[in-house]
């Protein structure tokens, strides 16, 4: 009978397949993840160069954060005169690479935060605004359909191929696209020859912003219909006799925006605020090959590419104790924001919920005792 | 009285259908401008293609120039160093195809695992999963090229296919699928016909998960085609015969000593063109799946 048969199989333990089930993951993760994690610490607190492997304790984490002071007279002395012991030569050139390592890694810093905050801002703008016309059911935007197709397309183009694009179209000569326009618009006057005046839009030396200013578009070009359609799936979750109630009360539309959709978009929000700010941390493909020439644009050096450049310097001294360092920096700032998503995402009610019942519980077993264990 | 009502009402109406229309067409016009500039530099980079370099100094077109085979075949013999689009693709083609195969494979097998069984460590090691999520690959890559260093398996595709088995977020995704569509009561049904614990996994559950694998193979395919920091971190000798796409497009990019932009183009251009395709054959999945990327959490 069947039942003797469930039976039989009900005491059969299934939970090895479980365990061989899982286990390709869980070898696979040790050895490609979680021990190049472990390694990435380890190699955090040794040598660079040559002397790679050696521990040098915290002097990686001391390169990059602590600021070379050079109020002190022997330092100054240091550096300007011409060696005259191999000890001295030794002194002279460790700060030296100090104080330039230092520079660069608080430089990618602050190079990732503006190009993070400047890519961010129109973004969540741009989306946020497409994403409630697209959902708001009064009005009638004829294509949405085609619309989310093409915003979304340049997410899925190669990012190398987009930087190098962006290169050829914002080439600082008569070939660039860019300066063309500008020409044929009057901005640029002369566009070939020693008298060009074109926009310096590749970067380089003493020209920072504009080249900033074109990451910012791409990044912002590439992300906003990502971020739109995530916002869209968000905003038609939202139960729509909400909306609803809302014009039959009269509410206008940016009173229900700012009533309504907000609040309750809030989780997703966070949601993809923290996961474009982790995204931002990782900011490497577009900044590492916006250049011209061989040497990377140092204007654009973002933390991803500092720790790439440092690993990454051809067959020999590979700076691993500095590209180790930073990666931690950048794990830690990473744990925090997935801390805060996590927090900010917590869900509240359930935690209200849960506090109440123990509550209940609790005045059940008082109440239990009032009457002396009895049950009435 | 009922007369000048309905004048009123009719006219609030109007007004009100007046304004819904206006606001319409205004964000209408918007997006038509939005979707220009979407498309403005791939149409740019199209034309380009097909145009000589002192055709394209001479401003931009909208039609497209005759030049495309030139360009191809200049391509061939100067870029000869740089760009073999046939090497490109073959490489990136091994390297995507295999990687994704196992992404895909592995993370329903482990999906599957931590669903339909019962064990001790199963809560702990979904948590682990779910905790690995978090950490971006920038983090581990000094550690990982160090250690691969040390096993000597630079200059090799098993570091860039490998690790592809281990894929947390997809993990993730076809668990929660499976939740919601896949009934233990089928698993008990094939135990009890004496089907074996693997090949219920592949005959019932695989073709019962066809919708999410194909979904989540379509992003992981698109990720590893334009992965351009692990291979270029891991090949180091950037050999011609090992680079894919985007090594062959960086390569391009940092050569200083000759510039013929329609070549440039021309090159570019045949870097996106197949993962432009593929993107307009499959566009409902892929935005289905990004909107279902978005609720998940």
């Amino acid at each position: 009978m069947a039942s003797a048969a469930q039976r039989r199989i009900k005491s059969i333990s299934y939970a090895k397949y479980g365990y061989i089930f899982i286990l390709p993951f869980f070898l696979v993760y040790f050895f490609f993840q979680l021990w190049p994690l472990i390694n990435t610490f380890i190699v955090a607190f040794q040598g660079n160069g040559n002397a790679t492997g050696d521990w040098v304790g915290l002097d990686n984490f001391k390169t990059l954060l602590q600021k070379v002071n050079f109020t002190k007279q022997d330092d100054l002395i240091a550096l300007n005169r011409v060696p005259s012991t191999d000890e001295e030569y030794e002194a002279a050139k460790a700060l030296k690479v100090q104080y330039a390592i230092h520079n660069e890694f608080v430089d990618s810093f602050k190079h990732t935060l503006v190009l993070w905050i400047g890519n961010f801002i129109p973004q969540i703008l741009l989306s946020l605004s497409l994403a409630v016309w697209f959902t708001d059911a009064k009005l009638k935007i004829p294509g949405k359909g085609f619309f989310k197709v093409v915003m979304y397309m340049p997410n899925i183009i190669t990012a190398a191929s987009v930087a190098v694009l962006f290169m050829s179209l914002c080439s600082e000569d008569k070939y660039g696209a860019f300066n063309q326009l500008f020409h044929s618009m009057g901005i640029v006057k002369e566009i070939d020859g020693p008298k060009a005046d074109v926009v310096h839009l590749v970067g380089g030396s003493g020209h920072p912003w504009p080249a900033r200013i074109v990451i910012m578009f791409i990044q912002t070009w590439m992300w906003f219909g990502n971020t739109m359609i995530m916002l869209m799936s968000g905003i038609m979750g939202i139960n729509p006799s909400l909306f609803e109630a809302a014009s039959i009360d009269g509410a206008s539309s940016g009173q229900v925006f700012r009533k309504i959709t907000l609040p309750l978009l809030s989780p997703i929000m966070v949601y993809t605020l923290v996961t474009s700010m982790i995204g931002g941390l990782q900011m490497f493909d577009i900044p590492y090959l916006y250049h011209k020439g061989t040497s990377i644009n140092t204007d654009l050096e973002t933390v991803a590419v500092f720790i790439y450049r440092n690993f990454h310097t051809g067959q020999k001294n590979q700076n691993y104790g500095w590209s180790g360092a930073a990666s931690v920096l950048l794990f830690i700032v990473t744990l925090i924001l997935g801390c805060i998503t996590f927090y900010l995402n917590r869900d509240t009610d359930e935690i209200a919920k849960k506090k109440q019942r123990k509550k209940l519980a609790k005045q059940a077993k008082i109440q239990n005792k009032q009457f002396g264990g009895l049950s009435l | 009285m009922s007369d000048n009502m309905k004048a009123v009402y009719g006219q609030a109406k109007d007004n009100y259908m007046f304004k819904i229309r206006l606001k319409s067409t205004i964000l209408f016009i918007w997006c038509l401008i939005l979707t220009v500039i979407c498309l403005l530099p791939i149409y740019i980079l199209l034309i380009n293609a097909t145009r000589e370099a002192s055709d394209i100094a001479g401003g931009l077109s909208v039609l497209p120039g005759t030049h495309f085979f030139e360009n191809v075949k200049t391509m061939k013999t100067d870029f000869k160093q740089q760009f073999r689009p046939l090497i490109g693709y073959r490489n990136s083609a091994v390297i995507t195809i295999s990687a994704t195969f196992l992404s895909v494979f592995f993370s329903a097998l482990t999906a599957y695992g931590i669903h339909v069984y019962d064990f001790k460590l199963k809560e702990i090691s979904y948590t682990v999963i779910l905790l690995v999520m978090m950490v971006p690959a920038q983090v581990t890559a000094a550690g990982f090229l160090n250690f691969m260093v040390k096993l000597g398996l630079t200059d090799s595709y098993i570091p860039l296919i490998i690790p592809a088995v281990a894929a947390p977020a997809i993990i993730f995704f076809m668990r929660s699928y499976m939740k919601s569509s896949f009934p233990l009561d089928i698993v008990e049904a094939a135990r009890i016909d004496g089907c074996g614990e693997f090949r219920t996994f592949l005959t019932i559950a695989i073709p019962m998960m066809k919708p999410a694998i194909a979904v989540q193979a379509i992003f992981a395919f698109v990720a590893q085609w334009n992965n351009f920091y692990t291979p270029s971190m891991i090949l180091l000798s950037n050999k011609m015969s090992q680079r894919t796409l985007p090594m062959m497009i960086a390569n391009v990019q940092s050569m200083d000593t000759y510039k013929d932009y329609g070549v440039v183009y021309t090159c570019i251009a045949i870097s996106i063109i197949p993962i432009i395709i593929a993107y307009i054959l499959l566009s409902r999945f892929i935005i289905a799946g990004v909107a279902l990327g978005g609720v998940k959490e």
